[in-house]
């Protein structure tokens, strides 16, 4: 892992006293700063000459690109191919999915996942395949994989060559780590805006808005694949009078494969995220059947479409993580090849028999038992239980005594000071570029004009992280002190780490009405699954050595996880609250179609006004308060990846 | 070897889109006219009225005329963006979106009218029946601020809640509650299915609540509401957005399809053109889809098997 840190100077110095002489550095600035900024304005909030207006010439670029789009030779020429072939591949692979049929595209499915990881995956995946088709989605199925498979190929393509630039070129390196530790913390619906400019609402929007978001992982990792190895190997293959052109593709590519496959299991996993997000931009299959049902708030029908998804996350995740683990062996092409003659000719038999669309009789009507399920648990849990009181009082109690007075102060605080604190945190955990880029990001949110917004984004992110460490820091310890608790939980994250976002949304609003609080609730479910896993690993990884001798010494189970594998743990554990922070601005940012408000609402309404002024600014500050939530939990340590 | 493969794949992929100028105006879905079949993509928006009217549309296409259909959830402006590039080939329902009109209708000439759905749609403030039976006088908005205290939520602070909701609809509601010096303050659900959701849940307990609201709309039938009196709409008093101090106009609802679908549709276009029925027709529908939970294509069946008098006269 490229762990690059600050050099200090005198590592030895203990950490206390570190912290206190950032603390004194950060209180001289202040003391010079302050009065400064105290004279520019005075007022709470950001002063208002420090902004820059931008809705009015983001909104005549929006009306040029309308106007223009049908006859600009930009867009006739270059913007115009790249969306055919987005549409014309998409196409493409669409229909080769319809010619195999229901059959077809099960066979191969499972002769790839038998060939790559065994009989039980193999079994696995046709069920999934089946099970798609049995709750009525065969065709949207299909629609989401074509998409799926063209931004992947298109992600991977980009990542890789992105990788092998900054692989073999330290310049190039350096210029691309921070765009793409960047672009791993921005919520994807900041994504969205600017390419429905360009590109209208519609399939290559979807697509490039997927290959934006899903290429980073691909080229961090293919860089660190090529970076991390081994310099004896490189050396004894130089030796052997290699050209650079032979050292690439017969030693630093097959040595780098586990990255590179890890990184297209992360590709994969992120394009299937984004293509379901991407409903809101007419990506269509999937996604737009879920965004559909809630739209009626119909949430079986939502379930229906959801899970599907959960299936391809999961065999999808599987099969390429297998790869990944599985030895070097050579024979992949003759097992693919049978693979395929075994797809053509189920394929062909099916053809014959005329049985390539999913029969109507045998899909299962779900929705109805899990809307009649959220009705019973709606019409008994909201309001007026004895004693502990409904979700909706519950709501209501979080909304005033908490997340009101977090916003309230935040919003008094004068604006220096919030870009204070802000250095402070993020100096005390991190080094001074993280500080410095924090306070930057936050500053940009009050040149962009929204600082009011963005400090109740922030309101309700504070308060959705605080009950989801708590929360998941205990389903850590547990699953981290019991092994049957942990192989109760493992399944239980998966589906939650890979459920698509909007269907939190519906169950949420039942439960706790429209407003900031089932936004909040909607982050903490999302975010809880990666932090009890990396709590419970962190916890899990402490030293057994040092358990031991605690143990001898009489420490007591409790003494024991406090002050001992809690402290040992640390970094799991800033690594989780960084996590965690990542992951619920994600969500918290959604909820503004539930009511959250703020930047999420301002971006909501550009998508759905056609008001880019609007969005464009409110994406802006999503990312800069992405940034700065990032760098301000950020370890000195790097993470190597999204989700855990 | 590879070089030449890569050149051949470009050299095709060129000859397939077409040497030139790509067409921006003919944008179609990847996903339509698979395997022959003629495809009709439809522009669904979000409330259950247009599901209704495009389940019914999709269902006719699909049983008496042999279309196949594909039907996609846009928002309601950038749907018209869609049409004109063809992605999608036809809006069932439009609220009235003057600006979009003059810009695509009148000066780009790429999308063409179809004529009115036959409903006529209505915005405006509600307020649940069951509280007029209890505070008669609180139909006219000069009452509102005596009642605010009983629309108080822990959104809306010490004011009183105005429940708005997608931010997608047309809506005034921020200007007309300064405009009117009203104690209240506007929350918005952030989507209808939210809004609906919350007036349910008020609706069941009998509590007090006032929203955003539009008629025809099948909640009415579960949730009787009454509107409250805003001052009159007069023609172009909401010229000036941040000036509006009047109620929503009656809209009659318009059919728009994309130009070259409505030259080249053939019988498609020729009965989404004539199709046309009552706010009746369409709230049976809506009911069996939202409150039933039938799918809409289920629900559309039941509809055009008990009345094939009203849409024989769509095919003719």
């Amino acid at each position: 892992m490229a762990t690059i840190t600050v050099p200090s100077p005198r590592r030895v110095a203990l950490p206390t006293s570190r912290a206190a002489r950032k603390l004194l550095t950060l209180a001289v600035a202040a003391a010079i700063l302050v009065p400064l900024a105290n004279s520019r304005g005075a007022s709470a909030a950001w002063p208002h000459h420090l902004t820059v207006g931008l809705a009015s010439p983001l909104s005549s670029a929006s009306n040029w690109v309308i106007d223009n789009r049908d006859t600009h030779p930009l867009f006739l020429y270059f913007f115009g191919y790249i969306s055919n072939a987005v549409v014309l591949t998409v196409r493409a692979v669409y229909l080769a999915l319809l010619a195999a049929g229901w059959p077809g595209v099960t066979v191969l499915a499972a002769a790839v996942a038998h060939r790559v990881a065994g009989t039980r995956l193999a079994v696995a995946t046709a069920a999934a395949f089946l099970a798609c088709g049995a709750l009525g989605m065969w065709v949207p199925t299909m629609q989401t994989l074509a998409l799926m498979v063209v931004a992947v190929l298109a992600s991977v393509a980009v990542g890789f060559v992105l990788g092998l630039g900054a692989g073999l070129s330290d310049r190039l390196h350096r210029a691309l780590r921070p765009v793409l530790d960047t672009m791993q913390v921005l919520p994807a619906f900041a994504y969205l805006l600017p390419v429905v400019l360009v590109f209208g609402i519609g399939v290559p929007a979807a697509v490039l808005a997927t290959v934006v978001y899903a290429a980073p992982p691909m080229a961090r990792l293919t860089a660190l694949g090529l970076r991390g190895a081994d310099p004896e190997v490189l050396e004894a293959v130089e030796s052997l009078g290699a050209t650079s052109r032979q050292r690439l593709l017969t030693a630093r590519l097959p040595l780098a494969r586990r990255e590179l496959l890890l990184g297209l299991n992360q590709t994969i996993m992120m394009a299937l995220s984004m293509a379901v997000i991407a409903s809101v931009i007419g990506a269509g299959g999937l996604g737009d059947r879920v965004y559909q049902a809630l739209a009626s708030v119909d949430v079986g029908a939502a379930l229906a479409a959801g899970i599907p998804i959960v299936l391809l996350a999961v065999v999808l995740d599987r099969i390429t993580a297998a790869a990944g683990d599985r030895g070097d062996t050579r024979q992949a092409p003759v097992g693919l090849l049978y693979a395929l003659a075994a797809t053509v000719a189920v394929a062909l038999a099916a053809r014959l028999l005329g049985r390539l669309d999913w029969p109507a009789a045998w899909t299962l009507d779900f929705a109805e038992p899990v809307n009649r399920a959220v009705d019973w648990m709606t019409a008994h849990l909201y309001s007026g239980v004895p004693v502990v009181g409904g979700t909706a009082d519950w709501a209501g109690h979080f909304t005033t005594w908490v997340l009101d007075p977090l916003r309230d102060g935040l919003q008094w605080l004068p604006w220096w000071a919030v870009l204070l604190v802000v250095a402070a945190l993020a100096w005390l955990i991190g080094t001074w570029r993280t500080a410095l880029t924090a306070v930057l990001a936050m500053a940009a949110i009050g040149v962009l004009g929204v600082w009011e917004p963005a400090l109740d984004t922030l309101s309700q992110v504070l308060a959705a992280v605080a009950v989801t460490l708590v929360l998941g820091f205990a389903t850590g310890v547990a699953a981290a002190r019991s092994d049957r608790v942990e192989r109760a939980l493992r399944p239980v994250l998966d589906v939650f780490q890979t459920m698509p976002q909007f269907v939190y949304l519906i169950p949420v609003v039942a439960l706790f009405g429209v407003g900031r609080a089932p936004a909040v609730a909607a982050a903490v479910v999302y975010a809880l699954p990666a932090v009890v896993r990396i709590t419970a690993q962190g916890l899990r990884q402490v030293d057994p050595a040092a358990l031991e001798s605690a143990r001898s010494l009489g420490a007591t189970g409790r003494q024991q996880l406090w002050q001992v594998q809690l402290p040992l743990a640390r970094p799991a554990l800033l690594l989780a609250l960084n996590q965690g922070v990542v992951l619920v601005l994600a969500v918290v940012i959604i909820g503004g179609l539930v009511g959250g408000g703020a930047l999420g609402y301002d971006v909501a309404l550009g998508l759905a006004q056609g008001d880019l002024a609007t969005g464009l600014v409110a994406g802006a500050a999503i990312v800069c308060l992405g940034l700065m939530l990032d760098r301000v939990t950020q370890p000195t340590e790097r993470r190597t990846g999204k989700g855990a | 070897m590879r070089r030449i493969t890569i050149t051949a794949a470009s050299a095709l992929l060129v000859l397939a889109t077409g040497c030139g100028a790509a067409d921006m105006t003919k944008q179609a879905s990847p996903f339509a006219d698979a395997r022959g079949a003629k495809t009709v993509t439809l522009s669904v928006q979000s409330w259950v009225g247009a599901q209704s009217d495009v389940a019914v549309a999709q269902y006719i296409l699909e049983h008496k005329l042999g279309y196949r259909v594909d039907t996609v959830q846009v928002d309601e402006v950038p749907a018209w963006d869609a049409l004109s590039q063809g992605r999608v080939d036809a809006i069932l329902e439009d609220w009235g979106h003057p600006d979009q009109e003059k810009r695509y209708v009148e000066e780009k000439k790429t999308i063409s009218r179809a004529g009115d759905l036959g409903v006529t749609g209505h915005i405006g403030w509600f307020v649940p029946t069951y509280l007029v039976r209890q505070h008669p006088d609180i139909t006219d908005w000069k009452n509102l601020n005596k009642y605010a205290s009983l629309f108080r939520t822990a959104e809306s602070g010490g004011k009183g809640q105005l429940l708005d909701g997608s931010p997608s609809y047309v809506t005034n509601d921020k200007a007309l509650v300064s405009n009117l010096k009203l104690d209240y303050q506007v929350v918005f659900a952030g989507s209808e299915a939210a809004q609906i959701t919350q007036i349910k849940q008020f609706a069941k307990e009998k509590k007090p609540f006032l929203t955003y609201w539009y008629a025809p709309q099948w909640l009415f039938k579960k949730v009787p509401m009454t509107e409250v009196r805003l001052p009159a709409y007069q023609e172009g008093c909401d010229a000036d957005a941040g000036k509006v101090a009047c109620a929503y106009p009656h809209t009659p609802l318009q059919k728009y399809l994309n130009t070259g679908f409505a030259h080249s549709g053939g019988r498609a276009a020729a009965f989404l053109k004539k199709f046309r029925w009552t706010t009746e027709d369409q709230d049976q529908v809506s009911l069996l889809i939202a409150d039933r939970k039938l799918s809409p294509q289920e629900a559309a069946k039941t509809w055009v098997e008990s009345h094939p008098s009203v849409w024989k006269k769509w095919l003719s």
